[in-house]
């Protein structure tokens, strides 16, 4: 908010609340949120080429381009600077399976932005998250090259195979833990190391942009509900670091979930949110058709936010239940 | 005391004013369901037009003998005698689209646009203004579904009625030809259509306002004079 204080001379200062700012604008969030994604768009380099980038590239810049467009005919000012439409475009070419085509990536950057985002009104007000909401669309329109994974540079003979997740569930193979943890298995480009997401997920929580509530609850939960089912038939169930390691769990946990605007503003609600979250990816993974439901079980929770934000409101000091 | 509107009105209204889907979101059944390709959707809407003219005629006629308390009923009963010929003809005659639009023809009876048409208009005024008014809402019915099915098949199969459009470079996108798709064709439709009709409202308001004040500007100056 802006202070008036034109003439320096004035005693008085005169502002609506808030009253206490942060050193931190929306846009210096967002510029922290990319550089957070670097390391993934790192690993996605060496593990899948440079091809990769291109994708990735596509993908920010009809995110960009759809943005102003949008803004443009609505006749709002042009907002591309914060930072929001990049991290969009950034999210969506990294949940992209590898060597994907360019023009179906464009489609679904213009669809992310033009539906997930500007239609509810902009940043702040998108009920879904952008880039899962594109990512959504592409899975639905072009469900075969989504699933067509290209391996790693680093991988032996083949030239696709199936991801760590449906190689477990259709064909029982587990895959060696220090791949999962490096990123040498097939997958989404950006969602494979573990490491690269874990560099700049827990950058921004130190910083403070990303409330560790989140992704915590999700860890937690994935881990307590994983845990039970391996315990009850640990041949039959991955282990919960496995469920962790494996897909695009990480990923969707630092990255999608926490999402300001799409994920809850109260604490016990972000506990909330997160165990669903984790309870819903469960469920998907042992016992849905799919082998991943990372981004089901994120938009899902999206919906109910407002629900959530609305019963664990916190009680006004006095208030009668 | 509203003013009557002429016959033409009454038919002109169904299309825009008050269209079936997009104003009334009547009918959003067969709408969502049959409207893969256009040609399913003109067939949908053709018969759905044909019992709705009939059923509206019929109901208009005799509304004043049919007791207040078993309307719906009696209403019912019309309705599916006309559905019940549609489907028949429709079996007979063109079985391919028959085969395709599939259990959606005999559910025309439960079709809330018949049934909403028939309550709000067709039981409250004389026969030839419920024909018009009938005739109206297919029509713009028919206007809808068509534009959807071109929309869902152009980006689903790459055709329009058939007709190749697109490239066949372009991959088609599944998601048009499933649910999904049909319920993203129709939102986008009827936000395009609101946002439309607001921008005309707005700017015949502005236009009175402009008028307004070049008016009361003329007047002041004769004062000054």
């Amino acid at each position: 908010m802006e202070t008036i204080t034109t003439n320096p001379s004035y005693k008085l200062e005169l502002s609506s609340s808030p009253h206490i700012h942060s050193r931190w604008s929306t846009k210096h969030a967002m510029w922290f949120v990319v550089s957070a994604l670097l390391p993934s768009v790192i690993s996605a380099v060496i593990f899948f080429g440079i091809y990769q980038l291109i994708v990735i590239g596509v993908s920010v810049l009809f995110s960009i381009i759809t943005e102003a467009a949008i803004k443009k005919i609505r006749k709002k000012e042009i907002t591309v600077t914060d930072g929001s439409a990049v991290i969009t475009g950034l999210l969506l070419g990294l949940v992209l399976p590898p060597n994907f085509s360019l023009s179906a990536t464009a489609l679904g950057a213009i669809f992310s932005i033009a539906v997930g985002k500007e239609i509810f009104g902009g940043l702040g007000y998108n009920i879904f998250n952008p880039a899962l909401v594109g990512r959504a669309f592409l899975q639905a329109a072009y469900p075969v090259s989504m699933t067509t994974w290209k391996n790693p540079n680093y991988a032996v003979d083949t030239v696709t195979s199936a991801t760590p997740l449906s190689a477990f569930k259709f064909d029982k193979i587990f895959t060696q833990t220090e791949n999962l943890f490096l990123g040498n298995v097939s997958g989404s480009i950006g969602e494979t190391s573990a490491i690269a997401i874990l560099i700049g997920g827990i950058f921004l929580v130190a910083i403070g942009i990303v409330n560790y509530r989140i992704p915590l609850s999700i860890i937690l939960g994935v881990v307590i509900f994983g845990g039970i089912f391996w315990i009850i038939d640990p041949y039959k169930y991955p282990s919960p670091l496995f469920q962790l390691l494996a897909g695009g769990f990480l990923f969707g946990t630092f990255f999608m979930a926490t999402d300001w605007v799409t994920s809850p503003i109260t604490s016990k609600g972000m506990w909330i949110y997160g165990f669903c979250i984790s309870l819903i990816i469960i469920m998907i993974r042992l016992f849905g058709g799919l082998p991943e439901g990372v981004m089901y079980a994120i938009l899902i929770m999206n919906s109910v936010v407002p629900l959530i934000n609305r019963y664990t409101r916190s009680r006004i000091f006095g208030e009668r239940r | 005391m509203k003013k009557e509107k002429t016959l033409l009105q009454e038919f002109v209204k169904g299309i825009d004013e008050i269209n079936p889907v997009m104003k009334q979101a009547l009918g959003l059944c067969p709408t969502l369901a049959v409207t893969v390709s256009a040609i399913n959707g003109i067939a949908m809407a053709l018969a759905t037009t044909f019992v709705l003219m009939f059923s509206s005629l019929m109901i208009s006629i005799i509304r004043k003998l049919i007791p207040s308390q078993v309307r719906i009923a009696s209403y019912i009963v019309i309705i599916a005698t006309f559905v019940t010929i549609a489907d028949l003809v429709m079996k007979a005659k063109f079985p391919a689209m028959s085969k395709a639009l599939g259990p959606f023809v005999p559910l025309i009876v439960v079709n809330c646009l018949i049934l909403g048409r028939a309550e709000a208009f067709a039981s409250k005024n004389n026969p030839l203004k419920a024909l018009f008014d009938a005739l109206g809402n297919g029509a713009g019915f028919l206007i809808v579904l068509f534009i959807m099915g071109s929309i869902r098949e152009l980006f689903g199969s790459r055709t329009i009625l058939g007709f190749h459009i697109l490239p066949h470079s372009f991959e088609p996108m599944l998601i048009m030809i499933l649910p999904a798709g049909a319920f993203i064709t129709l939102g986008l439709l009827m936000g395009f259509k609101n946002a439309y009709t607001e921008r005309v409202k707005r700017k015949e308001r502005e236009d009175i306002v402009k008028n307004y004040r070049a008016v009361s500007k003329l007047e002041s100056t004769n004062q000054g004079l």
